[in-house]
């Protein structure tokens, strides 16, 4: 069972809290370059489905951004009871493209930023390879041990919505709550110290701030959510994402309004001109909602993981609505990237 | 003589893959030096890998290729000389091979007389002739999963290569791949060491620079280092051994560069898991060696082996890190233990219906009931034979089997399936014989693990396995070249394996008459072929029969492959023998004349030949031949059904005199139709009468 108070007493409390370990992380980052983002506010199972890393990964413009992302995997939930898994847990995602080729050496003086004496510790590059075959994305790369705790996964991408990146990008997911344990040296998550009162030395744990929620999203996952309200609300979902997908596909997809939109894009951007009615096609394309179709796509995807968790989805169903979210994903990705090269730029 | 050193500096590689790039990269090397005329006579090799490098040093290699004289074929001699006068096209010949027209030679081909001159070819420096040819060896390995890294894609490996070393004593070799253009600079340990590069001066400064940079780049050493390391850190632990575990010996040698060990302990409450799922979280998750006493069993510490060397302060922070985790992962085990036991796993059937076996053969609540099915006939055709079956027990440990699939413990520890399963049944006191058979249905997974001990788990092993394969097979998915994505080879070495070591009655084809009626007959030929297939990769490449002795046995039969094996092993140990090879040799003899017999009409092919008639037999060479096979024939029945097929064979070899006589002194395709026709039943009677443990004429001489 956690425990509701800290363990430490503050004053012995040396170790860098959860919010400062989050604010060392994003300095360090914004000092190397990265543009910090914002959480993305959906639901989402893992950092990479933020559009800031599944979308911006597409395409040859550079990227250099960094963002906390909450990440929630309903099955995962242990209803606050488990030391060591929660239903949502807190990544750092940074996404560097191209990646700098000093990329390992930088990740590393990332530890040193927050305190891991490198030359104290056990360090280990071991293969892992990534994979999310719903986004069509995967990449290679390592989980980086740390004393024999996995701390980050670091991937190379070289796959996304079923498209090969060119340039590629690097991607470095810090686990939030596992290097807090690490560091506070705290047997459960809930007893990590989130933050200290700089007066009153009072100390708020990780319990305090998150362990109604874990409870309480648990019991909705696996035992309140309505599933016929579920497969009602990813039915609406997901008819809304493919009608603007067929849309996007009847007004812009075939090849020639492709070329044509090609030659109006570079003499818009090249030559600074274009005829009215050309302006008016690259706008139209430009403003198209792919962004939107994307978050509904995301909303299909929660879903789908909260149906799981409720066990809800017999195995013809499961292959079947896997494979339509597939599509969907897919399908946003090649748009979100036919759209940036034919109607990108200001 | 020179010594090379060629070292690829890359990002961590997967330690999977390191020790056959290392061998490869090797071989690559010293097949281009040889290649390209490089190689001294007394060449050494030196090969070296770390997670972040793959490094060769040959020493004796030539700083210069050998000048070699060549002969250069020219025009014919006709053209190139006229009346004994040279014409233009000489003339223009020698320019090209630079020699004097006087310098001109004469030589006959199958063609006809050509023109030829005897060339001398200037040996290049070996600076200049390996920097490309380098960099195409290093491109050219193979791996099994590559990465792009660079804009533009212009090159596919590994891990991205970071930086090169190729030296020729102290001259570097202007080699570049991926963008990186080789130098004399390496990298020590990352940490360890550190940013500052380490200059090579000369190939033999390697290994002692990067030792002092903190670098163990000799694997052996390493490995060496490393299982040393583990003896003495046991040592503290009273009776306690560590666990020989050489494929972790392996990994852990390939994913440090500077290696030392830590123990650690537990606390002792965990020991109440069972060992199987302890030793996985160690071994599988962490990667650490598992600690015993001399009675092997399970002792409350861990070694883990770590890619640094700490100062003491280090060493208990690690050590301190190394325990949390394990703890962390122990407690999890525990959990999940626990939370299984509430739903038993015989309510878990059910369940399985949504756990997919394969989107187009269903779920594994459909797979438990073929396999109930198969493991039913099974079971019926070995109570005709007369063995006995629980069968109560067989149908419950085939009902649970797959149950497991939706515990938590596996959901999270997926080689444990099975294991897990059996463990369970044993603690929800469903009877032993179930929990055997559940916990060794998928043994054997390699060729060298043992076959479930009990005849329960071996059926269940063979149904569930049938299953799969024909389910499989029936959707078209049989494995094809190097494909074989549901590792269906590996379940049918698997049954082979249990049909060969078990002493169930029970032969391949029993396997087929437990399939489903219904299945097409290509498919069942197919299988049929498959089987086959891989019942002679059993015998020829795990049981190592030569492949003649594999071909001359399976000719015959091989439908109960206990026998196939003991033909095997009996022809395997008379093959030596002048007087069977022989007899093989005559066997051959006969099965040509036969065939040209059917060629030519003689012999109606498929109507049955008459017996020989003794009154026909003229020559005393064939009467004798004759006698002998009369009177040997019944001893060598008598021998094979008793399975003494080595007597058998050696009864068969004495039947060389009088097979050589006959050859020697008769004649079969005589005019006499008659005649003819009696000698062709009576070598027919010696072949078919004495094949019947092997076809010799598959065998080869020598």
């Amino acid at each position: 069972m956690p425990t509701l108070t800290a363990s430490s007493t503050p004053a012995a409390f040396k170790a860098l809290t959860f919010q400062e370990l989050l604010l060392r992380l994003q300095g360090f980052w914004a000092e190397r370059g990265c543009v910090l983002a914002q959480p993305y506010d959906m639901e989402v199972g893992a950092g990479t489905m933020s559009p800031d890393t599944f979308l911006r990964v597409l395409g040859p413009d550079p990227i250099a951004i960094a963002y906390t992302q909450p990440s929630r995997r309903p099955a995962d939930g242990r209803y606050g009871e488990n030391p060591n898994r929660l239903y949502k847990h807190t990544q750092l995602q940074v996404i560097l493209k191209p990646p700098p080729v000093d990329i390992q050496q930088i990740y590393l003086e990332s530890l040193e930023a927050i305190g891991i004496r490198l030359r104290e510790h056990d360090i280990k590059f071991e293969e892992d390879n990534w994979e999310w075959p719903v986004g069509g994305a995967w990449g290679v790369g390592w989980q980086v041990m740390l004393d024999g705790l996995e701390i980050t996964q670091f991937t190379y991408f070289q796959q996304c919505g079923g498209m090969d990146l060119d340039p590629i990008s690097g991607e470095i997911t810090y686990g939030l709550e596992r290097i807090a344990a690490f560091l506070q040296d705290v047997n459960s998550i809930y007893d990590i110290v989130w933050a200290v009162d700089p007066k009153t030395r009072r100390v708020v744990t990780y319990g305090e701030i998150r362990l109604e929620e874990e409870l309480q999203l648990s019991v909705y996952n696996f035992e309140a959510a309505d599933v016929s309200k579920l497969w009602e609300h990813l039915r609406l979902y997901e008819g809304e994402c493919q009608a603007l997908l067929d849309e996007f596909h009847r007004n812009f997809k075939d090849e020639k309004t492709a070329e044509r939109h090609e030659k109006i894009h570079d003499r818009v951007v090249h030559d600074g001109v274009a005829t009215p009615a050309e302006e008016d096609v690259r706008v139209a394309l430009r403003r198209f909602p792919i962004l939107g179709a994307y978050e509904l796509c995301l909303k299909c995807s929660h879903l789908f993981n909260l149906l799981d968790a409720r066990g809800a989805i017999s195995v013809t169903e499961r292959v079947a609505v896997m494979a339509r979210i597939r599509n969907m994903v897919v399908g946003v990705a090649k748009a979100y990237a036919a759209q940036r090269q034919r109607a990108g730029g200001r | 003589m020179a010594d090379l050193l060629f070292e690829a500096g890359l990002e961590e590689i997967p330690a999977r893959m390191i020790a056959a790039a290392e061998a490869e990269l090797t071989e690559r090397v010293v097949e281009l030096l040889r290649r390209e005329r490089l190689l001294g006579e007394d060449h050494e090799v030196h090969s070296y890998s770390t997670p972040r490098r793959l490094a060769v040093q040959v020493n004796g290699v030539l700083k210069r290729q050998p000048d070699a004289r060549r002969e250069m074929t020219g025009p014919a001699w006709s053209v190139a000389f006229k009346d004994g006068q040279p014409t233009a096209a000489a003339q223009a010949f020698a320019r090209k091979a630079g020699v004097e027209v006087a310098a001109l030679e004469k030589v006959s081909t199958a063609k006809g007389e050509y023109v030829a001159a005897n060339v001398l070819h200037r040996g290049r420096e070996a600076s200049a002739v390996l920097g490309d040819l380098l960099a195409a060896e290093l491109a050219a390995l193979y791996w099994p999963k590559n990465m792009h890294w660079r804009a533009l894609k212009p090159e596919r490996f590994v891990r991205p290569v970071r930086w090169l070393v190729a030296l020729l004593d102290h001259a570097i070799l202007p080699v570049e791949f991926a963008g990186v253009s080789a130098g004399n600079l390496t990298w020590g340990h990352r940490i360890l060491h550190g940013d500052a590069a380490v200059t090579i001066d000369h190939p033999d400064d390697y290994l002692g620079l990067l030792e002092a940079a903190q670098v163990t780049a000799d694997v052996a050493l390493r490995r060496h280092r490393i299982r040393k390391a583990l003896d003495l850190e046991t040592r503290s632990v009273p009776d306690g051994r560590w666990r020989e575990d050489a494929a972790l010996v392996e990994t852990v040698t390939n994913l440090t560069e500077w290696p030392s060990v830590a123990l650690g302990n537990f606390d002792p409450e965990y020991l109440e898991l069972p060992e199987e799922v302890l030793v996985t979280v160690m071994r599988d998750h962490q990667k650490y060696f598992a600690v015993e006493n001399s009675a092997g069993k399970l002792q409350p510490y861990f070694l883990a082996v770590l890619n640094t060397r700490p100062e003491e302060t280090g060493i208990e922070t690690i050590r301190h890190g190394h325990e949390r985790v394990l703890r962390a992962r122990f407690s999890d085990a525990r959990f999940f233990w626990r939370v299984d036991q509430k739903i038993p796993l015989e309510d878990r059937v059910e369940m399985l219906k949504s756990v997919t076996f394969h989107k187009e053969l269903g779920s594994y609540w459909d797979k438990t009931q073929a396999n109930l099915r198969i493991a039913e006939k099974l079971a019926g055709l070995l109570e005709e034979r007369g063995t006995t079956v629980d069968r109560k027990a067989l149908a419950k440990a085939v009902e649970l089997a797959k149950t497991d699939l939706t515990t938590e413990l596996v959901k999270e520890f997926t080689e444990l399936q099975g294991i897990v399963g059996g463990l369970y049944v044993r603690a929800q006191g469903l009877g032993e014989k179930v929990a055997q058979a559940i916990y060794w249905q998928y043994s054997p997974a390699a060729v060298e693990d043992p076959i479930p001990p009990t005849m329960e788990g071996q059926v269940l092993g063979i149904a569930d396995r049938v299953q799969t394969i024909v389910g499989m097979f029936a959707i078209g998915l049989e494995p094809t070249g190097s494909k074989d994505p549901y590792a269906l080879r590996r379940a049918a070495n698997g049954i082979v394996k249990i049909l060969a070591e078990t002493g169930l009655p029970l032969v391949r084809s029993d396997l087929f008459a437990a399939v489903p009626a219904d299945l097409d007959v290509g498919i069942r030929e197919k299988l049929a072929a498959f089987f086959e297939e891989r019942l002679e990769f059993w015998l020829r490449d795990i049981r190592g029969f030569a492949y003649d002795v594999v071909n001359a046995v399976v000719a015959v039969h091989s439908d109960n492959m206990r026998d196939a094996i003991a033909r095997a092993e009996a022809l395997t140990a008379v093959r030596g023998s002048e007087d069977l090879a022989a007899i093989a040799a005559a066997f051959k003899r006969i099965k040509n004349i036969l065939r040209q017999a059917e060629e030519k009409g003689i012999l109606n092919p498929g109507r049955e030949m008459g017996a020989t008639s003794p009154d026909l037999l003229q020559d005393p060479a064939e009467k004798a031949l004759y006698a002998e096979a009369m009177k040997l024939a019944p001893v060598v029945e008598k021998l094979q059904a008793r399975r003494e097929y080595r007597q058998a064979l050696e009864k068969i070899a004495t039947l060389r005199p009088h097979v050589d006589l006959f050859f020697d002194k008769v004649m079969v395709m005589v005019d006499d139709a008659a005649v003819r026709s009696n000698r062709l039943a009576l070598i027919a009677q010696v072949l078919g009468g004495f094949s019947k443990i092997a076809d010799f004429s598959e065998m080869v001489a020598g």
